[in-house]
């Protein structure tokens, strides 16, 4: 079981958290809700939880806990950027449809 | 497809429910929007990469609008339609514009806001800011993905009432939800994080690039207060510009130029100083139209020679604003610089030895203004962590009050009470059966109304009739967390309300704020006689009033004899008032009261007869 950050991903991350001053790492996650039933979860993360797994990927912690970690694996993250838009985006493959907003899914 | 943006812990949005905000600096110069994105505060640039927008609106004959960096092209082509720095005409009248001659612009004198007549019509300042924040608005949901839940836009800190509902409703019809008014120097305190650094007082010194302001905010809890603010609305880094033209001109002795070289020189004047930041010496090459050639070449130092008077009056209003605050300079935590003017190392030399202490420079200083509104924005939003619930104070930059008897005034809320802020204080009527009570709403620190601005009146209604001074009349003040006031007053037996959302007659400029502060601290022994010749006329009038109320009913219980001798008392005082003897109009007061002591006793007695008769000694 894996989850993995693109390099750019990893870049950004690393600086979003150094300039951030704290922080171990970044938390995938997913939490039921949303248009198609789950939901992404993105945060920085000050402290671990016991059930949480670590992975580590272009030297970032990548921090995930159990639960979600059923809905994520597999999944890579990766960094991009639209026009003037940017951000991170999931690419899960156990997400069968997503809604247009890339914001929840369902497996 | 949204992309999605890393949350602080625990505060992942719910999809959908992201709640985007903004923060806008809209600058005299330039404007710049901000957010917070993965954490952090950061400027939105346009498609090429530039987070300045300039301030500059043109309205083209085709019915085409032009904003930033296309209207400064057509400056030169047509200044009449392409409105720089509308800024200094929000909120003001034709009146409160300085050197308004020298503009290309042709301005209705329209009651409140001046307006601007372009080949698109008349425009007001109001309409041309919100062209400015449309594109920024654009920008950032472009840039954001999505709808705008609000803005934090910023002012500067000694922006009326006026100037601040002009801001909020150029917004307004820009589509933008404003969340928050908040002053500059807050907004660049912010950004440097002060709000969670030791408790202190703190400068902001924002040279811009045709403004200079000087704010003393004082953290306490978290919370920042303004407790001064000085400032040259002419002052910018646009002088130092000039001066350097001025020098090359001399240095290359060439006559009076035409306006295509001269805007040549003044770009070249530019360039030459933003490179002075980095280079010891910069030698200046440019031919001009007419044929001649410049070559000179300047040094740093020359350049802070030269411009050395302008860095000198920044720190003469500084001192101001200290002494205002009743501050030393010892007193003083930290400096935060704001403005690309600041990066010039001669000024930013210049402070460190007047503070005494390095200023803080780390940050972007054109862009750390919108920083901290987008952060400010964030939190009210709602996006913030579970710790940094913070929350902003500002101030009221004038007292506030009411016109009483005698054209004094009184102050209900005073200069530098935190907002939001609410007060009431208790009134009542002059006149027996008064059954309407005006009220005058004024802003400023003298004695006298007419010293002051008036912001408002209204009038209280339906009052019952009752004797002189026993209605209560409880007048309640009241400025929200965004600086604006309204005012209510209730009688307390009746129930009867009024109020007035103050919708202020536009019109005080910044020196006009400054001269006002300023004459209130020199003429404070003045206004002081003033107030006490107003008090004794109040008194004056009043007694006799009163006098000629009791002398209507009780006449009879006088011979002519002490009837005489009250009638010529009144006579004296009633001529006292007319004069400004104040000492005499209180020896006056006393004789009248001394004149009608013994009508008084009577009367008195009368009075307990007229309520004993008939009843038992025991009943009483």
């Amino acid at each position: 079981m894996s989850v993995t950050l693109t390099e750019a991903a990893a870049r950004h991350i690393a600086n979003f958290i150094a300039k951030r001053g704290k922080g171990v790492g970044i938390r995938l996650g997913v939490k039921t809700s949303g248009c198609s039933g789950m939901a992404y979860k993105l945060e920085f993360v000050d402290e671990k939880f016991e059930d949480d797994i670590i992975f580590d990927s272009h030297g970032v912690k990548v921090v995930v806990d159990q639960k979600s970690l059923v809905y994520l694996d597999g999944t890579e993250l990766d960094f991009v950027r639209e026009g003037l838009n940017e951000g991170f985006r999931f690419n899960n493959p156990n997400a069968k449809n997503q809604c247009g907003c890339g914001e929840s899914f369902n497996v | 497809m949204a992309l999605l943006q890393i949350s602080e812990p625990g505060a992942s949005a719910e999809p959908h429910r992201h709640r985007l905000a903004i923060g806008i600096d809209l600058g005299t110069t330039n404007s710049l929007v901000a957010t917070i994105r993965n954490g952090l505060a950061v400027c939105l640039p346009d498609e090429e990469g530039r987070a300045l927008l300039p301030s500059i609106v043109r309205y083209r004959a085709d019915g085409g609008i032009e904003v930033g960096r296309r209207a400064v092209a057509q400056q030169a082509v047509d200044p009449r339609n392409t409105i720089v720095s509308v800024k200094r005409f929000m909120g003001r009248g034709i009146r409160d514009v300085t050197h308004i001659e020298a503009m290309p612009y042709i301005f209705e004198d329209t009651p409140g806001m001046l307006r601007l007549r372009t080949v698109q019509g008349s425009k007001s300042p109001v309409e041309v800011s919100a062209e400015i924040l449309r594109v920024l608005r654009a920008r950032a949901e472009v840039s954001l993905g999505g709808e705008l839940i609000g803005a934090v836009i910023t002012v500067p800190a000694y922006f009326d009432d006026a100037q601040r509902q002009a801001t909020r409703d150029a917004a307004r019809l820009a589509g933008l939800e404003v969340l928050r008014l908040l002053n500059e120097p807050t907004a660049a305190a912010v950004a440097y994080g002060l709000d969670n650094a030791a408790e202190g007082v703190y400068a902001v010194y924002d040279l811009g690039g045709g403004t200079f302001d000087l704010s003393i905010l004082r953290l306490t809890h978290g919370v920042f207060e303004v407790l001064a603010t000085n400032g040259d609305a002419a002052l910018g880094g646009d002088d130092f510009d000039h001066r350097l033209f001025c020098w090359i001109l001399d240095r290359a002795r060439i006559a009076p130029l035409s306006i295509e070289d001269a805007s040549h020189l003044q770009m070249k004047a530019r360039a030459t100083k933003e490179l002075l930041t980095t280079c010891d010496e910069v030698p200046i090459k440019l031919k001009l139209d007419s044929g001649e050639e410049i070559d000179v070449l300047i040094t740093r130092a020359e350049f802070a020679e030269m411009t050395r008077p302008l860095v000198h009056k920044t720190l003469g209003l500084t001192r101001r604003a200290l002494r205002d605050a009743g501050l030393a300079v010892s007193e003083i935590k930290g400096v935060v610089m704001v403005g690309g003017a600041t990066r010039m190392p001669h000024v930013q030399r210049a402070v460190a030895e007047f503070f005494g202490q390095e200023p803080l420079i780390n940050l972007d200083p054109d862009k750390v203004v919108a920083l901290g509104a987008a952060m400010q924005a964030n939190a009210l939003a709602g996006n913030h962590g579970a710790n940094d619930d913070w929350l902003l104070l500002d101030v009221i930059p004038l007292s506030l009050g009411l016109e009483t008897m005698g054209g004094l005034v009184e102050k209900i809320i005073p200069r530098n009470s935190t907002l939001p802020v609410a007060r009431a204080q208790d009134f009542t009527t002059f006149r027996d059966g008064q059954g309407a009570m005006a009220f005058h709403v004024v802003q400023g620190e003298r004695e006298l109304v007419a010293d002051c601005r008036s912001l408002a009146r209204f009038e209280l209604r339906g009052i019952p009739p009752m004797a002189a001074g026993a209605a209560r009349i409880r007048v309640t003040f009241q400025v929200d967390a965004d600086g604006l006031l309204s005012v209510s007053a209730r009688e307390a037996s009746s129930g009867v309300e009024a109020s007035v959302k103050v919708q202020p007659s536009y019109g005080l400029s910044d020196d006009e704020i400054a001269d006002m502060l300023k004459a209130g601290i020199e003429r404070a022994g003045d206004d002081m006689a003033a107030r006490a010749l107003n008090e004794q006329r109040v008194e004056a009038e009043r007694l006799i009033e009163a006098t000629l109320r009791a002398l209507a009913s009780d006449g009879a219980l006088l011979d002519a004899k002490e009837r005489a001798a009250i009638d010529s008392a009144i006579d004296a005082l009633r001529a006292l008032c007319a004069g400004a003897d104040t000492r005499a109009l209180g020896v006056g007061i006393a004789a009248l009261a001394r004149a009608t002591d013994e009508f008084a006793a009577r009367r008195m007695d009368r009075a307990i007869r007229g309520a004993l008769a008939g009843h038992k000694i025991e009943e009483i």
